[in-house]
């Protein structure tokens, strides 16, 4: 019953997204493939996570400074429009997979990990978000986005994912 | 002066050892040059005290230069032992010595023996003699079967060693790592000398932190395949397997107290990485302490009574000690500013944990009373160190010439090897307790 409504009400962003498509100039700050986000006003965006066109499909990652588990402010507003979003769906449910860089010990990046997803957790709490709609786990160094040795690919991998579930 | 074992006690002395190592899938690795070690040996660096010693061939079957090949390989490694070349020697268990010409071609000591071979059970007798003071000093016969005979091996190696140097020999003791080779990962456990491999484990998600009970029947580890990190616990004979700790959250960094009743863990569960302890059954579970911060990689002292651990709440990660029961911890590490993954020596002098210096992970060795610390290795990206049961060597996992290897380094720095797969990682490597 609630995933035909998930889906009606999917269905009908779509639509909408298409209608605004026709008449809205796309946003320049996206690459030419956020067809349907644009027009800045968040009235004309698609919040649906299971919308791979919906800012919430595309940014839901928190990127961290190497050996920290501070939000840094420019990640604030992804936490708000998540929080946002969790706020007013109170039957959805995210898992907050924290992730690391590949250097370092396994077990101690598993609880740095932790603690990047608990930030996370934490500050969407503070912005309305129930306790028992957000699960935090973490994959320390265990499953890296960026396979590479690069400063780039150690960025890339210490981040946190919000993952919504079905 | 001989002490011979009867056949039957000897031959189920080697059954226990062979037992706990999951007899049926002893792999064929005996036959001359087609034994596939997947871990190549290499070698640097002597010990400051080392002992000149004439290892001839076994006589009286073929496998007896194997055996003598196996037990000079070890000692070799040790870095300890001087080999005195024996090549074309045959001397049989009940042969007189030629003491003064062993002593004059270099030679403190001879090891030497007979291996008869019937109804396909061989019976190993060897010797170890001091050719200076002619005198012999160890003396005994196992008995077992043709895949037995490199474990009989390690034996008399082990015999030799603690014969020689006063301290326990540990070329019997076995190792367990994990190898990952494109999206797979195998825990697998080998000897000493990293011969003999046996997955215990595959799978498709990440296997961390194995850790031996004390008796080597089982191993803990975390496995992620059930999309989070769950704690294990697997007995070897039979490849039974439990989760004993899957909380919500993290359960990780398992360690078994010393008389194998209960493991210390990291959890989430309630929020932040913090050590409890837990029942080898599963029940029991009590957190140690309340931290703001994160704890874990907990490892018990030798006595049982407390356990060293991970801690971040000084600002950065450093090495802490608690008593089991709770309490104040104390800070035990303060040079640099990453300290991490710490064990102690079984006789709870020395510490030994990953350091980060000018962005190199290093091992370092922390004496317990001095505070005097030395750093074992240069890096890059050394990890995951512990001790052999008898403390003379530390195992840790190293990057060297961009190639994932397991090393051991002497707990003076002076002799080092590595153990190289041929291809893929290999990592979290632990070394085993001894077991007979």
């Amino acid at each position: 019953m609630r995933s035909r409504i998930v889906k009606s009400l999917s269905i009908a962003a779509f639509a909408a997204s298409l209608a605004a498509c026709s008449s809205v100039p796309l946003d320049e700050s996206q690459s030419g493939s956020g067809a349907g986000t644009g027009g800045g006003a968040s009235t004309g965006q698609i919040m649906d996570p299971f919308n791979p066109q919906s800012p919430l499909a595309q940014q839901r990652s928190v990127y961290f400074e190497f050996d920290s588990y501070v939000v840094p402010d420019q990640y604030r507003n992804v936490v708000e429009m998540h929080s946002s979003y969790l706020a007013s769906n109170a039957q959805q449910r995210v898992v907050i997979e924290g992730n690391t860089d590949a250097r370092g010990g396994a077990e101690y990046n598993l609880a740095l990990g932790q603690r990047r997803s608990d930030a996370v957790a934490r500050m969407m709490t503070l912005m309305g978000v129930r306790t028992d709609q957000i699960e935090t786990i973490s994959f320390g160094k265990e499953r890296p986005r960026a396979h590479g040795n690069t400063e780039a690919d150690f960025a890339e991998n210490r981040r946190a994912d919000i993952v919504y579930q079905r | 002066m001989t002490t011979v074992i009867p056949a039957p006690t000897a031959m189920h002395r080697t059954w226990q050892a062979c037992l706990f190592g999951l007899l049926m899938l002893v792999l064929g690795m005996f036959a001359a040059g087609t034994a596939k070690a997947q871990l190549r040996v290499d070698i640097s660096g002597v010990g400051a005290t080392q002992y000149p010693i004439a290892i001839a061939d076994f006589s009286g079957d073929p496998k007896g230069q194997l055996i003598s090949e196996v037990i000079r390989a070890d000692l070799t490694r040790s870095g300890q032992f001087r080999l005195i070349n024996a090549t074309g020697t045959t001397l049989e268990a009940e042969s007189t010595v030629d003491h003064e010409n062993w002593h004059s071609r270099g030679a403190d000591y001879i090891a030497y023996g007979s291996i008869t071979q019937a109804g396909g059970q061989y019976t190993v007798s060897y010797r170890l003699a001091n050719v200076i003071q002619k005198s012999q000093l160890d003396g005994v016969a196992f008995s077992g079967s043709e895949k037995e005979l490199r474990r009989i091996a390690h034996q008399i190696a082990d015999r030799i060693y603690e014969k020689i140097t006063g301290v326990r020999g540990v070329f019997s003791t076995r190792l367990a790592y994990v190898v990952q080779k494109n999206n797979t990962h195998e825990l697998q456990i080998a000897d000493a000398d990293g011969q003999n491999p046996q997955v215990m484990l595959r799978s498709k998600h990440s296997i961390i932190s194995p850790a031996w009970s004390p008796d080597g029947s089982k191993l803990a580890y975390v496995s992620f395949e059930s999309g989070k990190p769950v704690v294990y616990v697997q007995t070897l004979a039979t490849g039974e397997r439990f989760p004993i700790a899957n909380f919500k959250g993290n359960n990780s960094a398992p360690a078994w107290s010393p008389d194998g009743q209960q493991l210390a863990i990291t959890l989430s569960r309630d929020g932040i990485a913090q050590i409890y302890t837990i029942n080898a059954d599963g029940s029991g579970l009590r957190r140690v302490m309340r931290s703001p911060l994160i704890d874990t990689e907990p490892f018990y002292t030798p006595d049982g009574s407390g356990l060293v651990f991970t801690s971040d709440r000084s600002g950065s990660p450093q090495i802490y000690r608690v008593p089991v029961s709770g309490g104040n911890a104390s800070r035990i590490t303060f040079n640099g500013s990453y300290n991490i993954s710490p064990a102690l020596s079984p006789d709870a002098k020395e510490l030994v944990y990953v350091t980060r210096r000018d962005g190199a992970f290093r091992i370092g060795l922390q004496n317990m009373a001095t505070g005097a610390e030395q750093l074992l290795t240069e890096g890059p990206d050394d990890e995951s160190p512990s001790f052999a049961p008898n403390g003379m060597q530390i195992l840790y996992s190293s990057i060297q010439g961009g190639r994932s290897v397991l090393a051991v380094v002497s707990t003076d720095g002076r002799v080092r090897q590595t153990l190289s797969t041929l291809d893929g990682k290999v990592r979290e490597p632990t070394w085993g307790p001894f077991t007979n």
